[in-house]
């Protein structure tokens, strides 16, 4: 493979790794606050529709970003509602909420803008500037400059989320909090604070960390909202969530890798090393595969937050 | 009786008459019900600012939910809690904290994944952000250390720490929000002997400058040792409340345990046969990895009771689960001549019942019985495996079942006698005829029973006496297990007494008195009798 | 603690949040501007106006009762299996190995061949989340999910290249011989005089699936495996004191759940497609979570739900041929199914046992 060659790929890692950043990031504060959240892909995806229509109707990308971290708020509420107050399976809410996403957005797509669930493609100030860095800082157009400063603002911000969330988790009272609601809600209970609103305020940016993961997806990677846009992204970015131990720093390595695995398998077929072929299936299972065994802990044992998945009752 | 002068249970009230300020809380009328149990009844106390005073009482006797309420985990019915003089509202954990109230948990409210430091700050943060929070209680967290002889590292883990040194986190979180009044409840339960003393040390430290500790304990050295005054607490009310330098282990004893009407059971004497089990060194640690049975040795023969007395928490629920399989455990247990699988595949309830023991566990709700079954089902529970209860190799006989259990219900008198009722849907005590049902009328060499009438009424706690005199006098081993004196008394045909993981002595039931196995169930080794 | 009388837990609660459900949807087909009523009238029309109609939702019924069946196994022993999908996807290459690689004399052993292939495959997909997490404590929802995915890349690369016939750009098996093709429900129910179309994908695996439904009722209470797979399902703790070993019930329930879901396999592989497809499953893997809370994890539940699931499954394909109301609506009253069921329960159940504590009371 040639050096443009390897350029391409590197972009494209880093436009398929976005979205998986954010998404990451968002099950990250949930579940270091004890929410199981296996919906982030439904979220993304129900943001991902919201954001592309309400760009095209109003004509302007930022109404189409506060149109969808509304739309997954608007999910996290449901999810908050079924795993806080009600006290009920976390789990099935997710896959409830996955489900949820995936008819609604096809349902209201369809009936508005006959056009079989998608939406009309989005042009102008409807997306995107794809890298206005360039021009911003009137940069040179070479590829090497371009792979760091050609990209949507989009990357940028969820590349700033990775220390902030590092910032937010280890720097400051919230975070030291949300990590402790996470691990031993009676801690944080004794000691005067609330678990309920902890947790539903870890609820709440999942919503808008997913609101703008799905915006990145339909008005920055694409031009408009596809059926079913999200393609299991939601899950990848669980599974990286795992295979980093639920930190920041590592959500960005294993997002990269996953990102990087998704641009080669969609460059190549296989990838011939000369005396053995990888399919390009394995490269899109290797995600999965990887998180199986991080989980199963025979390399180095992912422990989840440990009052995770359980809703908090004051024992008597 | 008393050799000591003691204040009644309207000391507490008298003692108001004294300036306001000397006293750090005083509770005036506490009462508090769950249902229709009375947790709490009218208590008053007040505890003077600057002592160690001493809460004392049995299972169920109340502290810990006089306790709770002092620390704003439940609210009281009825009654008024006065700080330093001040009525005060504790509603909340919050309020409670900032009355100046700091309590340490039996069961530590720590995380474990966090450094002492974090858990030191956690909701008691200078402002958003850490830094300077930290930065503080560093400062002041060794200063304390230091102060009290703590000797805990602020940047250590709390999962690399002892359990002695996770309390004294615990101690520091208080200190650090400045709690004026220290309440531990069963502080030691879970310490070694050094770590106690440790802990004894730091708490007189803290009284010598000034700060006020509540000790919640069964353990009569300890009153003896470390406070000042001492309430006795029995079945939701306060009994007593006395300066412990003008009372003895003794009389703390009998105020504690009451005097109860002996239960009459009619039983001849016993004719002991063979031995049947013989215990040696058995030892079980919890999950923790902290040893709560250490090392416990003894036998049972053919045709005799022999009962466990002891306060709960003291190694008898871990002895019960190392003999009845759910528990791994070391050293060795021999049944009718067999060495038992200790650990591994091996240990397990099917394996001991097949080796001829039966097992009435102390929690029926959370071990004994399926609440969600019917009573047919759970007749079956353990036994499921039974050839009485096949068809044939494939299919369970239900109908067999349900015949087997309206045929137990009749003989034990369960009611209503309708084997498809849940089980969930029986009063206590019927459960309770249930579950001894199923394991006694399996005709077992050694019945394990625990607790065997908690929660049982009247009637069907003399039925299940009989049964297990009936048992006995069929031949067979019983272990018997109980927090009620009256029942080991009145049951057993030898005592053996248990504190601590360890087995303080054997006493003989027509020999012994409730207040010499008080102090022994307390720690103090009794005069012999 | 619940306090509802049984008939009302168990056919009051299912009901109240079926009606809610489909409450919602109606309010979304009218918020598209389109007419609730009318849809239901065309979604039962289509679905179940004809023979014909009954054959294609009895036979989506037949793969949902499948994978309703595998994952309520599952949930009686208080573990979410939620690799169906994975897990039906394999059990579609039992079924396409054992019906392409053995030269089957009559369709009745190839049946035989495929059910022990499907539920093997199934099983075997199943059985390796149920040993990490008896073993190494792995979480069994995300290791099944992750395994859903692992199938498909899998399935992908064993059609794409090993049984793709030469020549042929579909990612699909070569056609199974015809001999193994499996008798129509049309024609079954033809021998014994009652007319039903032999138009339509129905087939003998509705029999089969309606006898899985009863071997599971005798599995989980006529068996001693189903008592202590109960028992462990509603106390870890209290089994233990049994005896009944927690890893080896972990093991049984999925390895069942996982054969069960397999299964499916029979249907809509040998059954309808008589070929191996990509996609064979279609999310009936994820619908079977809908079923089993809606059945309330009792096979005669079940059975019933998968009917009722089937006719929403066909039904939404007739909206979406004779209205302009996509037929994903029915996804949307599957994620409400789900939700109300399964995650939001004591939303209905409490004002319910409030209602009835002052119903009795009276």
């Amino acid at each position: 493979m040639d050096l443009a060659g390897i350029l391409q790929i590197l972009d494209s890692t880093i436009r398929l790794a976005t979205p998986l950043l954010f998404a990451c990031l968002a099950g990250l504060y949930s579940e270091r606050a004890g929410v199981f959240d296996i919906g982030l892909e439904g979220k993304m995806l129900v943001a991902a529709f919201a954001a592309a229509a309400a760009s095209y109707a109003t004509g302007s990308v930022w109404l189409g970003v506060l149109a969808g971290i509304g739309a997954s708020l608007l999910f996290a509420a449901i999810h908050g509602l079924a795993s806080i107050t009600f006290r009920g399976n976390q789990l099935i809410s997710g896959v409830a909420i996955n489900f949820l996403a995936s008819g609604l957005t096809v349902v209201l797509g369809t009936s508005w803008f006959k056009l079989g669930g998608q939406t009309p493609t989005l042009t102008g100030g409807m997306r995107f500037d794809d890298a206005p860095l360039m021009g911003l800082l009137h940069l040179p157009a070479n590829p090497v400059v371009e792979l760091i400063f050609g990209h949507s603002i989009l990357v940028y911000v969820a590349l700033a989320m990775v220390p902030l969330t590092w910032w937010v988790l280890y720097r400051t009272r919230f975070g030291l909090r949300l990590r402790a609601v996470g691990e031993n809600p009676a801690a944080v209970d004794t000691a005067g604070v609330s678990v309920t609103g902890l947790r539903y305020a870890a609820v709440a940016i999942t919503g808008v960390l997913c609101g703008l993961a799905g915006a990145y997806m339909s008005m920055s990677l694409s031009a408009g909202f596809l059926r079913e846009i999200t393609a299991g992204r939601g899950y990848i970015a669980l599974a990286a969530l795992i295979f980093a131990k639920w930190r920041p720093w590592y959500a960005l390595m294993a997002c990269t890798l996953f990102g990087l695995l998704d641009a080669i398998s969609i460059r190549f077929q296989n990838i011939n090393l000369g005396f053995v072929v990888i399919p390009g299936q394995f490269t899109q299972a290797l995600p999965y595969i990887l998180t199986v065994i991080i989980l199963a802990g025979f390399v180095g044992k992912a422990i989840p937050p440990r009052a995770g998945g359980e809703a908090y009752v004051k024992e008597r | 009786m008393a050799p000591a002068p003691l204040v009644g249970p309207n000391g507490g009230r008298q003692a108001t008459a004294a300036p306001l300020s000397s006293f750090a809380i005083e509770l005036k009328g506490v009462s508090k019900s769950f249902g229709p149990v009375q947790a709490n009844r009218d208590i008053n106390i007040a505890v003077p600012r600057g002592t160690i005073h001493g809460i004392i009482g049995e299972n169920g006797a109340g502290k810990s939910t006089l306790m709770s309420i002092l620390y704003g985990f439940y609210r009281m019915d009825a009654g008024e809690i006065f700080i330093n003089g001040t009525l005060t509202p504790i509603p909340d954990s919050q309020s409670a904290i900032r009355a100046g109230i700091g309590m340490v948990f039996q069961h530590f409210k720590l995380v474990q994944n966090f450094t002492v430091l974090e858990n030191v700050i956690l909701g008691a943060e200078d402002g958003p952000l850490l830094k300077s929070s930290l930065t503080r209680a560093r400062a002041e967290l060794e200063a304390l250390s230091r102060e009290y002889d703590l000797d805990v590292h602020p940047d250590a883990l709390i999962e690399d720490l002892s359990v002695g040194h996770q309390q004294r986190v615990e101690i520091l979180k208080a200190l650090y929000r400045q709690a004026e009044i220290l309440i531990l409840d069963e502080p030691t339960g879970v310490l070694t002997p050094e770590e106690a003393d440790h802990l004894f040390r730091i708490l007189a430290g803290l009284k010598a400058r000034g700060r006020t500790v509540i000790l919640i304990t069964h353990k009569l050295r300890e009153i003896m040792e470390a406070t000042d005054n001492v309430s006795v607490m029995r079945r939701g009310t306060m009994v007593a409340t006395v300066k412990t330098a003008d009372t003895s282990p003794e009389a703390l004893a009998e105020l504690m345990v009451g005097r109860k009407v002996l239960l009459e059971v009619e039983k001849k004497p016993a004719t002991p046969g063979a031995e049947i089990l013989s215990v040696s060194d058995l030892r079980v640690k919890d999950e923790h990895g902290v040893e709560r049975l250490k090392g416990v040795g003894f036998a049972i023969r053919a045709g005799e009771i022999l009962g466990i007395a002891g306060v709960a928490g003291n190694g008898q629920s871990e002895l019960l689960q190392a003999l009845g399989g759910i528990a791994s455990a070391s050293g060795r247990i021999t049944m009718n001549g067999v060495d038992l699988a200790l650990r591994g595949p091996n240990a397990n309830g099917q394996t001991r019942r097949a080796a001829g023991i039966a097992h009435v566990p102390e929690d029926r709700q959370a071990l004994g019985l399926i609440m969600d079954f019917a009573a047919w089902e759970n007749v079956a529970f353990g036994y499921h495996n039974a050839p009485e209860y096949q068809v044939n190799a494939v299919f369970m006989d239900n109908a067999a079942l349900k015949a087997d259990t309206a045929r137990k219900m009749a003989t034990f008198d369960v009611r209503p006698p309708n084997p498809l009722l849940a089980a969930k849907s029986f009063s206590g005590g019927n459960q309770q005829k249930i579950v001894v049902a199923r394991e006694i009328e399996r005709n077992p060499d050694l019945l394990l029973i625990g607790q065997p009438t908690r929660g049982v009424d009247i009637g069907a706690i003399e039925f299940i006496h009989k049964q297990i005199v009936a048992l006995r006098d069929a031949g067979k081993a019983v272990l018997l297990v109980s927090v009620e004196l009256d029942e080991i008394m009145s049951l057993s045909d030898r005592i053996l007494v248990m504190f601590d993981g360890r087995i303080m002595g054997e006493r003989d039931p027509e020999t012994t008195n409730e207040r010499e196995l008080g102090l022994m169930m307390a720690g103090m080794t009794g005069k012999g009798a | 603690m619940n306090t509802l009388p049984r008939w009302a837990d168990v056919v009051l609660v299912p009901l109240i949040c079926l009606i809610i459900a489909f409450g919602f949807s109606g309010l979304l087909i009218w918020g598209i501007g389109q007419d609730p009523a009318e849809a239901l009238r065309i979604m039962v029309q289509g679905s179940l106006g004809s023979t014909y109609a009954w054959g294609y939702t009895l036979y989506y019924a037949t793969n949902f009762m499948f994978t309703g069946l595998a994952v309520s196994i599952a949930f009686q022993a208080s573990l979410f299996n939620i690799g169906g999908e994975g897990q039906a996807t394999l059990g579609g290459l039992g079924v396409a190995l054992c019906c392409l690689l053995i030269p089957w004399p009559h369709w009745t052993l190839a049946l035989l061949g495929s059910i022990a292939a499907s539920a093997l495959f199934g099983a075997a997909w199943a059985f390796i989340p149920a040993w990490l997490q008896a073993k190494r404590g792995s979480h069994i929802v995300i290791t099944t999910m992750m395994f859903n995915f692992i199938a498909s890349a899998l399935m992908n690369y064993v059609l794409v290249n090993m049984l793709r016939p030469l020549g042929s750009m579909d990612p699909a098996s070569a056609r199974f011989p015809a001999v193994v093709n499996l008798p129509k429900l049309g024609e079954i129910l033809g021998l014994v005089g009652i007319p039903f179309s032999t138009k339509n994908p129905a087939n003998i695996s509705l029999l089969i699936a309606l006898a899985a439904a009863a071997g599971v009722w005798g599995l989980m209470w006529h068996t001693r495996l189903g008592y202590a797979l109960r028992a462990f399902g509603k106390s870890e703790k209290a089994a233990v004191y049994a005896g009944i070993s927690p890893v080896k019930i972990t093991l049984y329930a999925l390895a069942l759940s996982g054969g069960l879901s397999g299964m499916m396999a029979i249907n809509a592989v040998q059954g309808e497609a008589h070929r191996l497809l990509l996609n064979s499953v279609e999310g009936a893997g994820f619908i079977g979570i809908a079923v089993a809370l809606m059945g309330r994890n009792h096979p005669f539940g079940i059975v019933l739900a998968s009917i009722l699931f089937g006719f929403l499954y066909e039904g939404g394909s007739q909206l979406a041929l004779g209205t302009s109301i996509p037929r994903e609506v029915i996804t949307v009253l599957q994620a409400l199914v789900i939700l109300f069921t399964g995650a939001l329960p004591y939303m209905v159940q409490r004002p319910l046992e409030r209602a009835f504590a002052k119903w009795g009371a009276r």
